[in-house]
């Protein structure tokens, strides 16, 4: 018995997910399920958590990249969560903002926006941008300004990367909150944005977060995903992820797993 | 054609079947977002009244989307079955369900063909919890591929070990706990976080080497595009289950890269590997209310009756599985607890009664009202209407997609409450390896031999 026990212990520090709980006749012993009820009221409570855009915009402006700060016309979290048509539409002020500062086209427009978690875009985003800066410099890209967007919602960045004549755009976006990950970014891109754009025609990079996908991991991703996706004219579905063997082949380390782009979109699973 | 009814001195007047049916639909976030909800509680009252009186004739006759725009209108009704829709042709919507409740499960399995998904969701929206309830569990949907899903009594289980960078020991780690509490028989399903075709592979080849070392019955399934299955199978890959997320138009397929050609080619391959030892239903499809909407491609339909077509598409490729993943979606389409109850059983009855093998992930996300005591209430629920499978997630809580969902402990609990079997193979197997004793129920303190090659991995 005791052996089972350490044999648990042992297999429970291979996952993050809730494993070796034991149990108490057919229900979870009551630390389980106290444990559960306060990891969801943590996570209830980051749904509702604002986006520090001033404080973002200063990080990215520090990595030597210009800011624009827009916001979708979900006036509030409220309208935000119940109306996601609203969430994936620029104010019209803003959109001309963008197209006024947009000098001639460029290769990606780059988009930071809240999603359903302003923590993980907190902690994440600024170390996703800086990892990729040297892969962008490397190939030449031209970059847009940053945009950094409130009550935003993945599409959104069509709209935006349309209006900057953008190539492609890059959605840095906080995913909806897990129990045990509250923190997860996801990264969407998209060739050619403009709006009515599907989501089988994005390639998705998630779970970007320390105890997940590195963000250095995560910018070599969207770099490669990026890549092909110029060279070849498309994103989605048809652009099959294979950057792990590209990793490998550049790193000497052994069996690099790190893989975190594109879950299988489940129906509606957008943030 | 205009629908009309009187209540008192008002009249309600519903310009066509679409408009009519939105309006019957039992409140909920989605159909108001896409505009087409009752405006009124007497409004939707009144509409249920109107629907009532329509012929089933008139909903065959009268598809929602146009034959010439929609395939999936084209399959629903060129595989329509006139001969058994003979026998409930002559109803109303509201007979319907006075015929449904007094029906054998006989008769219910004869007519399942007959059942158009608009026709399941016309009469859903008349019938209370309890209707929906008792109809389904007299409906008998039984598929195989390595054992029996769906008999009388049973209710299977979907291990779903995630893991959030797809880490093999992590996986592995939780498909023996899930197995230890007697999970699985549904299938091992993982919902990988790459989809590159070689992540794919690893993970196939460890659910394939997993299953054969313990000589389990039962299958294994990645849960990727199927395009990128496709391509595993073109490798060599051993895949069991082939799966896709599926929707009610041709549109909204688009949206998730599908199209009916390209599940024809999938099922195809499939078949070609004979992979399964008892039968041949090797699909495995996810669906979920609010899908058409959340892709821009719902025509102006209900989500309840979109996604009653949802079944539609996965139907004629004799699934072994199908589930509904309900309150996954999110709040501006299931607001709260109250919404995502109804809707599961909505959805588990619509599949039954069309003759899909319908599970339902029971679940909801951190942004919508909803918590662990709604999820156990619609649990029950489904347990007692014969749900054929739910999941089995670590402690509820799925640590790739970032949801809640039922954990190893909850299937536990139903069994105890409700006295529900798992499949029998599935159950003989965990017999045998002394998890279980001979009424299906783990013994405390067994020495359990799953646990022989986990030193290995934990180490």
């Amino acid at each position: 018995m005791s052996d089972q026990r350490e044999i648990w212990a042992r297999l429970a520090g291979l996952t993050p997910a809730r494993i070796g709980l034991g149990r108490a006749g057919s229900g979870q012993t009551t630390r389980s399920v106290l444990r559960f009820g306060l990891a969801h009221a943590q996570a209830r409570d980051a749904v509702h958590a604002p986006l520090d855009a001033r404080a973002l915009g200063a990080g990215i402006e520090a990595l030597g990249l210009a800011t624009l700060a827009v916001a979708s016309q979900a006036g509030d979290r409220a309208a935000y969560l119940r109306r996601p048509d609203l969430g994936r539409r620029l104010v019209p002020d803003d959109r001309d903002r963008l197209a006024a500062a947009a000098e001639g086209s460029c290769d990606l427009a780059l988009v930071v926006a809240d999603g359903l978690s302003a923590r993980a875009v907190h902690e994440n985003a600024v170390p996703v941008l800086d990892a990729f800066l040297p892969h962008a410099a490397r190939a030449g890209w031209r970059l847009a300004p940053v945009v950094v967007a409130t009550q935003a919602r993945v599409a959104l960045g069509d709209a935006a990367g349309e209006a900057l004549r953008a190539r492609a755009v890059a959605v840095l976006i906080g995913e909806r909150p897990g129990l045990s990950s509250p923190d997860s970014l996801g990264i969407y891109l998209t060739l050619d944005p403009r709006p009515g754009r599907t989501d089988a025609e994005r390639n998705c990079i998630s779970n970007v977060r320390a105890a997940g996908l590195t963000p250095d991991k995560a910018a070599f991703k969207l770099a490669w995903l990026l890549g092909q996706a110029l060279s070849r004219g498309l994103t989605g579905v048809r652009l099959k992820d294979e950057s792990d063997r590209a990793l490998e082949a550049k790193s000497a380390a052994p069996q690099l797993r790190a893989d975190g782009s594109s879950p299988p979109p489940r129906a509606g699973s957008e943030a | 054609m205009a629908y009309r009814h009187v209540v008192g001195p008002r009249s309600w007047a519903f310009a066509d079947l679409a408009t009519l049916m939105a309006k019957a639909t039992p409140p909920r976030s989605g159909d108001r977002l896409a505009g087409i909800a009752a405006e009124s509680a007497e409004e939707n009252w009144a509409a249920r009244w109107c629907l009532a009186e329509v012929p089933l004739k008139e909903i065959l006759a009268r598809p929602l989307i146009p034959y010439e725009s929609d395939d999936v209108t084209r399959l629903i009704l060129d595989t329509h079955d006139q001969g058994a829709f003979a026998e409930i042709g002559h109803l109303t919507v509201g007979d319907f369900r006075e015929v449904l409740l007094t029906a054998s499960p006989e008769i219910l399995a004869r007519i399942a063909p007959a059942v158009t998904p608009e026709i399941a969701a016309a009469v859903s929206k008349i019938m209370r919890n309890q209707d929906l309830i008792l109809v389904a569990r007299k409906c008998r949907v039984v598929t195989r591929f390595r054992n029996t899903i769906g008999l009388p009594g049973t209710l299977a289980v979907r291990l779903q070990p995630n893991h959030p960078t797809d880490d093999p020991a992590g996986i592995t780690a939780a498909i023996l706990d899930g197995l230890s509490y007697g999970c699985g028989d549904a299938v091992i399903g993982i919902n990988p976080a790459s989809d590159s075709v070689q992540a794919l592979g690893d993970l196939l080849k460890l659910l394939d080497e997993l299953i054969q070392r313990h000589a389990i019955p039962t299958q294994g399934c990645v849960l990727t595009h199927v395009t990128t299955t496709l391509e595993a199978m073109e490798r060599g890959l051993p895949v069991d289950l082939v799966f896709q997320s599926i929707a009610g138009t041709e549109a909204a397929n688009a949206g998730f890269g599908v199209t009916l050609p390209l599940l024809k080619e999938a099922h195809a391959a499939m078949l070609a590997l004979k992979r399964g030892s008892l039968g041949d239903n090797g699909m495995y499809f996810e669906t979920g209310q609010g899908s058409c909407l959340s892709a821009d491609a719902h025509h102006g339909i209900d989500q309840q009756t979109l996604e009653a077509r949802a079944y539609a598409v996965a139907r004629p490729f004799r699934p072994l599985l199908v589930n509904t993943v309900v309150g996954f979606i999110g709040p501006e389409y299931l607001y709260d607890g109250k919404e995502i109850i109804r809707a599961g059983l909505e959805d588990h009855f619509c599949g039954k009664l069309m003759g899909v093998p319908l599970g339902v992930d029971v679940c909801y996300t951190n942004h919508a009202e909803a918590d662990q005591d709604d999820m156990d209430t619609l649990l029950t629920l489904l347990g007692a209407a014969g749900c054929t499978y739910v999941m089995g997630v670590p402690g509820a809580d799925d640590v790739m997609l970032n949801y809640q969902s039922t954990s190893f402990h909850d299937q536990l609990y139903l069994r105890e409450v409700l006295g529900l079997k798992r499949a029998p193979e599935f159950e003989a197997w965990l017999e045998a390896i002394g998890l279980t004793d001979g009424q299906g129920a783990l013994l405390a303190g067994a020495p359990n031999r799953l646990l022989a090659d986990a030193s290995g991995i934990a180490a």
